[in-house]
C-alpha cells in the first residue's frame, strides 16, 4: 500500500526505476515505463537528467498527456536540444556518452540475457516477437536497467534466444565475447530490485518492495536466485511520485 | 551480398546525374522498380514512411522485393500480405508498441511464408553508412555474444589489426532503390527534411536509384536560399513525385501526426484473421481507389484534419 492508497504494478515499476537514475546522467530510454521513469526522475530528483531516444533525439522534455507512440515520432522531439539520425544517436552508445540504457523485455535469464525475438525454437517459433530494435545495441554498449513484471514465464533459467547479450554464460564470458564495456546493472520488477553477483554474474535480490517476502520473489522466478546478505527494503511510492506519473499518462496507456 | 566496388562505381557512372527535372507520377516512378530489387525505405516506424510509393508498388503488382528499413511498421504487413515482398530486413517489426506484436508479421513468419531478417538497429544504420561511404564493411562493438549473428548471413568477427580487440564487421548495404518521403524538394531532387532525419541521407547515398516523394515541390531558387537545409543532393535522385499526405496513415513531421483512428481500425481489422484481414484492407485501401487522393478520401476528411492539426502543433508555442 502507498501513502495514498493504491498503485498499479506498472506504476510501482516506473517509480522504483526512476529512483535508480541519478542527476546528471545521460539515459537511453524506450517508450513506456522507461520513458515515464526517466521523466519522473527529472521531475523529482534529477532535473539535469538527459534523455536520448533511439529515433534520434537528444534531451527532450515530454509534454504531459502527449506520450509518444514510439521513440520515433515528432512528439519525442519536444523541447529537445538536438535531433540526429538513428545511426548517430546509437553510435553515442558506442562512443561512451551514455550512462544508462533503459529497456523492457519479454524474457530474461539468470545472467541478464534478454529475449525479444522468439518464444520457442527460433527455427519454428511459437511466437515471433517484434525483435531487438536498439535493444541489442543498448545491452552491448552501456550499463542496462531492465524493467519488467516479475513472472515465472518471464524469468527463466535460459532465454529461448539471446536477442540482447547480458552476462552471457556468466563469469567473464561477456567480455570474452568482445563486449568489453557495460552489462546488466539492475533489474527492477514489481516485487524487488535485483542486481548481479560480481563473480558469477548471476542475478541476485538486493531489495524487496513493501510487503514482499523473499519466498515470493523466488516463487515468481524460474531459476534459483541469489540473495544479498542484507536485503534492503524499498520505500513505497509517494503521493508526489504517483501524481507526476498520472499527470504524464492521464489516459493510463502505460501505467494501467 | 556486398556489391563489388567496380559494379557500384560503373552503375553510378551510368546514371544521368545532370541538373534536370525529374518530376513524374507515382505510377511512372513505380516503373523504375524491378521485381526482385532490394528496396530501402526511409523514415522509421510511423514516421516519414514513403507510404504513397509503397502503395504504388503494391498496385503495380511488384514481386519478390527485398525490403529494408530501420524499423518496420504496417507497411511491412502490406508488403507481406500483397506478396510484393516475402523478405523484410529490419531491427523491429510491428505496428507500434501501443498495438502490441503485429499479427500479420507473426502469421507470415510463423507459417514460413515470409522472412524477417533481424539485425540490431545500429548495425542496420552502419550497413547503410558503409554503403554510402563506398566501403565493403564497418566494424562495430555491438551484437557479439547474441544469437542474432547466427541467424543472419553477413557479420564476421575479426581481431583488430591495431589493438587486437574483438570486433564485428557488418557488410555494406547498397540498395537497388531507395524510397524516401520528405517535406519538400525541388524538381531536380534537392530534398529538405524537417525534424527527425532517421537514416535517409545514408540510404540515398548508398542506393543505386532514389525515388523521392514530397509533400510539396518547391522551386530550385527556394532551395538555393537555404542550401544548409538540403540533406539529399539532386545528384543521387532519379525521380521526384509530389504526394501530399504521402505518409498517411503514418506521420510527416510538422505536417501531420499518425492517423490514430485509422491505425486503430487497421489493428482491429487484422486481429481476427490476419491474412484475410490484411487482404481485405489491401483490396479496399490499395487496389480499389482510383488514385492517391481517392485513398485519402477513404481515410476520411475528419481524420486528415485531425492528423494535420496535431502535426502542425509542433510549431505552436
Amino acid at each position: 500500500m502507498t501513502e495514498n492508497g493504491s498503485h498499479s504494478a506498472s506504476e510501482l515499476l516506473a517509480v522504483m526505476s526512476s529512483r535508480v537514475l541519478e542527476d546528471g546522467q545521460t539515459v537511453f530510454a524506450g517508450v513506456g515505463i522507461p520513458l515515464l521513469a526517466a521523466t519522473l526522475a527529472q521531475r523529482i530528483h534529477a532535473p539535469g537528467l538527459t534523455i536520448l531516444f533511439e529515433g534520434g533525439v537528444l534531451g527532450p522534455f515530454i509534454v504531459p498527456g502527449e506520450l509518444p507512440p514510439s521513440t520515433n515520432e515528432q512528439r519525442c522531439t519536444r523541447q529537445a536540444n538536438m535531433v540526429l539520425s538513428n545511426t548517430d544517436v546509437l553510435l553515442l552508445l558506442q562512443r561512451g556518452y551514455v550512462d544508462i540504457g533503459f529497456m523492457g523485455g519479454a524474457q530474461i535469464d539468470r545472467y541478464g540475457n534478454l529475449n525479444s525475438s522468439f518464444i520457442g525454437d527460433a527455427e519454428d517459433p511459437k511466437i515471433r516477437l517484434p525483435g531487438t530494435g536498439g535493444g541489442n545495441d543498448i545491452a552491448s554498449l552501456t550499463r542496462m536497467i531492465v524493467s519488467m513484471i516479475h513472472e515465472k514465464r518471464r524469468f527463466v533459467e535460459d532465454v529461448d534466444f539471446v536477442t540482447s547479450t547480458g552476462y552471457w554464460h556468466g563469469g567473464s564470458s561477456r567480455s570474452d565475447s568482445g563486449l568489453t564495456t557495460g552489462g546488466p546493472y539492475k533489474v527492477i520488477t514489481d516485487l524487488a530490485v535485483l542486481g548481479f553477483d560480481e563473480e558469477t554474474r548471476r542475478m541476485k535480490v538486493e531489495a524487496l518492495h513493501d510487503g514482499v517476502e523473499p519466498e515470493q520473489v523466488q516463487d515468481a522466478t524460474g531459476f534459483e536466485l541469489m540473495f544479498d546478505d542484507e536485503i534492503g527494503r524499498t520505500d513505497a511510492p509517494t503521493v508526489e511520485e504517483l501524481a507526476v506519473l498520472r499527470e504524464m499518462d492521464p489516459d493510463r496507456v502505460y501505467i494501467a | 551480398m556486398i556489391k563489388p566496388y567496380g559494379d557500384l562505381r560503373r552503375e553510378t557512372e551510368a546514371r544521368d546525374r545532370s541538373l534536370r527535372e525529374k518530376v513524374m507520377s507515382l505510377e511512372e516512378a513505380a516503373a523504375l522498380v524491378d521485381d526482385g530489387d532490394h528496396v530501402a525505405l526511409g523514415g522509421c516506424t510511423l514516421s516519414r514512411t514513403p507510404m504513397a510509393m509503397v502503395w504504388a508498388l503494391i498496385r503495380a503488382r511488384k514481386k519478390d522485393l527485398v525490403v529494408s528499413r530501420s524499423i518496420t511498421s504496417t507497411e511491412g504487413d502490406l508488403f507481406y500480405g500483397s506478396g510484393a515482398s516475402k523478405h523484410v530486413l529490419t531491427s523491429w517489426f510491428s505496428q507500434g508498441i501501443v498495438w502490441g506484436v503485429s499479427k500479420v508479421m507473426r502469421h507470415y513468419t510463423e507459417t514460413g511464408q515470409a522472412t524477417f531478417e533481424e539485425w540490431s538497429h545500429m548495425a542496420i544504420g552502419v550497413r547503410y553508412r558503409a554503403g554510402a561511404m563506398g566501403v565493403p564493411f564497418i566494424p562495430v562493438r555491438s551484437m557479439m555474444g547474441s544469437d542474432l549473428t547466427g541467424r543472419i548471413d553477413g557479420p564476421k568477427e575479426m581481431d583488430c589489426p591495431f589493438t587486437g580487440e574483438k570486433l564485428l564487421l557488418v557488410p555494406a548495404l547498397n540498395p537497388d532503390v531507395a524510397l524516401i518521403h520528405v517535406q519538400r524538394c525541388d524538381p531536380y531532387g534537392n530534398a529538405q527534411m524537417d525534424g527527425l532525419p532517421f537514416m535517409d541521407a545514408d540510404i540515398a547515398m548508398a542506393a543505386n536509384r532514389v525515388i523521392l516523394t514530397a509533400e510539396r515541390i518547391v522551386s530550385n531558387n527556394q532551395i538555393r536560399r537555404a542550401p544548409d537545409r538540403t540533406k539529399i543532393p539532386f545528384i543521387t535522385v532519379d525521380a521526384v513525385v509530389e504526394a501530399p499526405y504521402g505518409c498517411a496513415p503514418h506521420e510527416c513531421y510538422g505536417v501531420y501526426e499518425p492517423f490514430l483512428p485509422n491505425l486503430d481500425a487497421y489493428a482491429a481489422q487484422i486481429s481476427r484473421d490476419p491474412e484475410a484481414g490484411v487482404k481485405e484492407y489491401l483490396e479496399r485501401y490499395v487496389y480499389e481507389p482510383k488514385d492517391w487522393v481517392a485513398y485519402l478520401d477513404l481515410l476520411g476528411m475528419d481524420n486528415v484534419i485531425d492528423a494535420a492539426r496535431r502535426g502542425r502543433s509542433v510549431y505552436n508555442d
